[in-house]
């Protein structure tokens, strides 16, 4: 079982990116559990949504407490939240950031047991802004999401969001999606080149 | 048809299916993604010969959906918490009046102090109204209920709650086989009333009944439930054979074989224990999980049978009855009269904690040792519960104790994520 852990801002998506995300997994015939941290819905506090995927039927309940990944949506809740809490050693980490994890103040995250992909910032509210006109990210990290994890294809993504959104504003999430996508294999390929 | 549909949407579209004539629901918080979606299908033409009736309360959606289903009509509705409260009164005239309404509870804690989450006092605050209680472990098994319980209330003339957690269930987005028209038309054949107001033959239903019979009559509400233990696993095995699935009957035994220790639970938490038993058969612990689907009317027998070889019962469960305990347990206690075992209760989840397999291991283990006390409260913080019991010892006006614990917790929104953490 894969589990992902989602945080964000009320307003960014957070439920959404993990239901979206269940869904391409369904779609590529796994089995998956999409939930919220249900908290009151405001704009601007924290948000939390889960997000497992298996081979098997899913039946446990708990949140998801030790992340195989971790998307952080918003970099202002690494001063509010524990987001790193009970992430998996060699577990994967996406923050929507310009800035490095070393600028972010994540410097001494122990990287020993994880490949350089594995720890990832992506300017996931620049690409928004850019590709849909709005500060929303979600559909952004989740492209960088498939190219960091290989859990889910790109096209399942964005066939997930054209299921969820009308079609003009689908195929401009899909095309941010695939720009984050494109950025981080770019980024992925580094290592291996060097 | 397969889809990772959330689970309110899930079931709206079997509602759908249902054929339903008359939809109430007074849509405000505490209310669920059912309804809404129910009300979109109505004015997308989707859902034909329905009326969607937004009402003005709680109350006034028991009382529309008591109207309706004795003009004849096929009446649903769905509340949960407070709005379970609010309608209580309509709640016990609609089963003393035989009215087969279907209701889905979308479980949440009751107030004060106010809280939103998920846990089972609402519906169990009205388990003993007369009406068919039945609960999901699953969002497949909420989708499928509700086909059933339209069944089963219109053959006993019954009304039923299906309840399904809240927020864990209806807002968790999950793969499930989506109940089909043709299946539903197939299992549910239209609505026959024992009982119906007709401006063209006028009687009267709802006649006032003194002493000389009105215990007569609430044996019959009595018998009529029992009759259900009949019903409900016979409406179970008809749906298996149309849809191809188990769902609903009375209770779910898992690894109960040669067990000696069972824990009996209602509602989604049975995913997470039988994870745990999973994990603790491989370690040769002899342990099993009795689910219970029909809380009323309760199996007793069901529950007997399962229990009859066992040296231990850990009742888990998600409400509270201030002053004794255990609810379920209540119910599991008398069935197990006369049967040489150990009875543990166990609160966990109040008001959305969540119950982890950490803390489900470390609690089995301990009723496996017989080191349980007979109540427990899972993961109960009890710094917190003793900080407030000194103030109260220090002075008489120590303030409201919700506020003094929320004070000492600090803010709850940010505490969340790291309180499961840290349970680690």
């Amino acid at each position: 079982m894969f589990q992902v852990r989602i945080h964000g801002r009320g307003g960014q998506g957070v439920v959404t990116a993990a239901e979206l995300l269940s869904e391409a997994a369904f779609a590529e015939g796994h089995h998956a559990q999409a939930f919220p941290s249900f908290g009151s819905e405001r704009t601007g506090a924290p948000v939390v949504a889960f997000c497992r995927i298996a081979d098997s039927a899913i039946r446990v309940r708990e949140p998801v407490m030790v992340p195989d990944a971790l998307i952080v949506q918003d970099e202002t809740l690494l001063e509010q939240v524990d987001v790193l809490s009970g992430l998996h050693s060699d577990g994967y980490v996406l923050i929507n950031s310009t800035r490095t994890f070393a600028e972010l103040g994540l410097g001494d995250l122990d990287v020993s047991d994880r490949t350089s992909g594995q720890l990832l910032t992506v300017p996931a509210t620049e690409l928004a802004l850019e590709y849909l006109g709005r500060a929303v990210p979600n559909a952004v990290l989740l492209g960088a999401f498939a190219a960091q994890t290989y859990t889910v294809t790109l096209e399942s993504v964005c066939d997930a969001i054209r299921g969820r959104f009308p079609a003009k504003l689908a195929e401009k999430n899909c095309a941010a999606a695939a720009a984050a996508y494109a950025i981080v294999k770019s980024q992925r390929k580094e290592p291996a080149d060097a | 048809m397969l889809r990772q549909v959330e689970g309110s949407k899930a079931v709206a579209d079997t509602v759908a299916c249902c054929r339903p004539e008359v939809i109430c629901a007074y849509p405000i918080s505490p209310q669920t993604h059912i309804v809404e979606g129910l009300s979109a299908l109505v004015k997308s033409g989707e859902l034909t010969g329905c009326e969607f009736v937004n009402v003005e309360s709680e109350f006034a959606a028991m009382s529309v959906a008591i109207g309706a289903s004795a003009a004849g009509a096929r009446a649903y509705t769905a509340t949960a918490s407070q709005g379970l409260l609010y309608m209580s009164e309509a709640v016990y005239n609609a089963s003393g009046l035989g009215l087969p309404i279907v209701m889905t509870v979308a479980n949440r804690a009751l107030g004060g102090p106010i809280n939103i989450w998920n846990d089972h006092s609402d519906s169990m605050s009205q388990s003993d109204s007369g009406w068919i209680q039945l609960y999901a472990e699953t969002n497949q098994e909420a989708a499928d209920l509700h086909v059933q319980a339209f069944r089963i209330a219109e053959e006993l003339s019954l009304p039923v709650m299906v309840c399904m957690d809240g927020f864990i269930l209806t807002h968790a987005v999950e793969r499930v086989d989506v109940p089909e028209q043709e299946q539903v038309d197939a299992f549910l054949p239209p609505f026959v009333p024992r009982q119906v107001l007709d401006p063209a033959a006028p009687v009267s239903i709802g006649a006032m009944v003194g002493p000389e019979a009105f215990m007569e009559v609430r044996y019959l509400a009595h018998a009529n439930q029992m009759h259900a233990l009949e019903v409900i696993p016979q409406v179970a095995r008809e749906f298996a054979e149309i849809f191809g699935r188990d769902s609903g009957g009375l209770v779910r035994p898992y690894r109960c074989e040669d067990a000696e220790t069972i824990i009996v639970a209602l509602g989604s938490v049975l995913g997470t224990i039988k994870d745990v038993v999973d994990e603790q058969r491989e370690r040769g612990v002899r342990i099993g999980v009795l689910g219970i689907t029909s809380f009323r009317p309760f199996p007793l027998e069901a529950v007997r049978d399962a229990l009859k070889d066992v040296k231990r019962v850990v009742v888990l469960e998600k409400a509270l009855a201030v002053g004794i305990g255990g609810i379920l347990a209540a119910n599991v206690r008398t069935s197990r009269a006369g049967l040489d075992l150990k009875c543990y209760t166990v609160i966990a989840g109040l008001g959305g904690r969540a119950i982890t397999k950490a803390s489900l291991h470390g609690l089995f283990e301990q009723a496996g040792a017989d080191a349980l006390e007979s109540l427990t409260f899972l993961d109960l913080d009890h710094d917190l519960v003793n900080r407030e019991l000194a103030r109260e010892k220090r002075t008489h006006r120590s303030g409201s104790p919700a506020e003094n614990v929320l004070r000492d917790v600090g803010i709850v929104g940010a505490r969340l994520v790291r309180r499961t953490a840290n349970d680690q």
